[in-house]
């Protein structure tokens, strides 16, 4: 049994970077189609999705699109802006204020969270609306912390064509961004969903990255039990906080469950891979 | 007696025979342009691996009226072929298989022993078992094939040292996985580890080749290998790239390293016969089966 300061999720970036960038020429090729389209928050993750797809395809078949809320953060603009010019890539800007007020108007006692999923899902329609117009698949920015967790909204911003980096924990996306020249302001600052003013992930969620990606990386890479995490040092309430996250939001990783009646039902025995006779 | 021995590792289209054969006439062309005696395919290497409910769709026979194998069997004229692929039998069972084409001739045909079900793998819900590891003569010497999860178990290579098998001829469709800091995924590393394991054991040269490419969001990532009957790399193909690996063999390496190293001379069969036997009738414990 190992001690959970031990628990190391360092990678090899030069590999990870040849395997992804691999990935999406190969993902989005085959499909007959070489560009890509993905929102670009002005966070780490889509940042590195961003450098990857310009590296992969290049910037000029890249369409990063910013789509700021009133109450967004000028350093997120800011520092997509950054990303934009780092990879060259083709770019447009968008507010989606008008586009989702009258909304939440119709609603005064509308929370923070409902607001922020009618958010995330304005920038998801837009993502694929343009997918369309630029002829390119759109391509995912979730990371598997926030996969695990369900840190996402169910048709926002987790919708996509492909996803580059929903195997790479957070701290590994950190590890990847800095190495691939993503700048620093956006390896550094505190990652937000930047849905209101003054959000972070960490608050929100109670936890830091750093030490919940220690105990995912326990339970669903090296399948230690949730006793044996105890063991290694997480205190317990952490431990099943999380386990119980990552089994209520499951139902946000598969295709909705298909009520069976025929020899034959699509995710039951009717499979094939998506890449079939490509 | 020295063999140029060539090893592909490709991308395959995922359920489309025709394409793939067509790669594999144009490597063949070119293996034979370099001088090559034999070349190696991966596993599935007409098909692609990922198959599902593609399997049915499929499947060959290895003879001279498929319509697949027809121009395979004629090319192998020109050099010796190991070729991966979907094999449905008289019955309509599937096999994951691997043919042995020499001189206008199907030499043997190995069905894949080990299907790996567990995982990311679910080959024994799609694929009938083999039920049999034997080795065969070729123009080069005995040799024997085995197709990926057949050599992480070590008793199949072993069975075959023991019928007679000096030149070692693996398949593999390894989906990378493992990746942590090291500049080799932990699956590859594996991989090469056991090579390495069975050339020195065995005394025995082992060549092995892997897929490249992409199948949704699995990777293969290639990384061929040569290794000689004193555990040594003669050659490497690239990670995860398309590559064709040309390298020469020295068959004589057999003698010399056995005349050092007698572990052949010195294999105690009868005892592993009458041990297994014992291991095997003792119901009383939790054995293998």
């Amino acid at each position: 049994m190992i001690d959970k300061s031990s628990v190391d999720l360092t990678i090899n970036t030069d590999l990870a970077r040849k395997i992804l960038t691999g990935f999406i020429r190969s993902e989005i090729t085959r499909m007959g189609f070489s560009h890509a389209v993905l929102n670009l928050s002005g966070g780490i993750d889509s940042a590195l999705s961003c450098f990857l797809a310009a590296e992969a395809l290049g910037p000029e078949n890249v369409l990063a699109i910013r789509l700021p809320y009133r109450t967004s953060s000028p350093d997120s603009l800011e520092d997509a802006q950054k990303v934009i010019e780092a990879t060259g890539v083709r770019s447009m800007t968008l507010e989606i204020t008008e586009m989702v007020d009258p909304l939440f108007a119709r609603f005064p006692d509308m929370d923070n969270v409902r607001k922020g999923n009618i958010m995330a899902r304005q920038r998801m329609m837009i993502l694929y609306d343009q997918s369309v117009v630029f002829k390119g698949l759109a391509v995912g920015t979730g990371n598997k912390t926030e996969m695990l967790l369900g840190y996402t909204t169910l048709y926002g911003d987790s919708a996509n064509a492909i996803n580059p980096i929903g195997d790479l924990y957070k701290t590994q996306v950190r590890q990847l961004s800095r190495d691939m020249g993503v700048p620093s302001s956006l390896v550094d600052k505190p990652p937000s969903a930047d849905l209101w003013v003054g959000q972070t992930d960490e608050g929100e969620l109670g936890f830091t990255y750093a030490e919940v990606d220690q105990l995912l990386y326990l339970l669903v890479d090296e399948r230690y039990t949730p006793q044996q995490c105890v063991e290694t040092g997480f205190a317990e309430p952490f431990v099943r906080a999380v386990v119980d996250r990552i089994r209520r939001n499951h139902f946000k990783r598969i295709l909705p469950p298909i009520a069976k009646l025929s020899n034959r039902t699509i995710g039951y025995d009717f499979l094939y891979l998506r890449d079939w006779g490509t | 007696m020295k063999i140029s021995i060539a090893l592909a590792q490709f991308n395959t289209v995922l359920g489309n025979v025709q394409r793939n054969l067509d790669k594999h006439m144009d490597l063949i062309d070119q293996a034979r342009s370099s001088g090559a005696d034999l070349l190696l395919f991966p596993e599935l290497s007409l098909t692609g691996y990922v198959l599902q409910d593609l399997v049915p769709t499929i499947g060959c026979r290895p003879n001279k009226d498929d319509p697949v194998f027809r121009p395979l069997i004629e090319a192998s004229n020109k050099l010796d072929l190991v070729i991966g692929f979907v094999e449905e039998d008289v019955r309509s069972r599937f096999y994951i298989s691997a043919a042995y084409l020499s001189r206008g001739e199907v030499k043997h045909v190995h069905h894949k022993v080990y299907l790996p079900t567990y995982g990311l793998f679910d080959e024994s819900r799609f694929f009938a078992w083999g039920d049999a590891v034997q080795a065969f003569d070729t123009r080069f010497g005995r040799a024997g094939m085995l197709i990926c999860e057949d050599f992480w178990h070590s008793s199949p290579p072993y069975l075959l040292w023991l019928d007679g098998a000096d030149l070692f001829l693996l398949q593999s469709a390894s989906p990378g996985r493992g990746l942590n800091n090291s500049p080799i995924l932990e699956s590859a590393r594996w991989v090469n580890h056991i090579l390495r394991a069975y050339s020195s054991l065995y005394t025995s040269f082992v060549a092995h080749t892997n897929r490249v490419g992409y199948e949704d969001g699995l990777h293969f990532w290639g990384g061929a290998a040569v290794y000689d009957p004193n555990g040594e790399l003669i050659a490497q193909g690239p990670y995860e790239e398309e590559a064709l690996t040309i390298t020469e063999i020295d068959l004589n390496q057999l003698h010399r390293t056995r005349a050092r190293l007698p572990l052949l001379r010195d294999e105690r069969t009868a005892l592993v016969q009458r041990e297994m036997t014992r291991i095997l009738s003792n119901q009383s414990r939790n054995i293998g089966r």
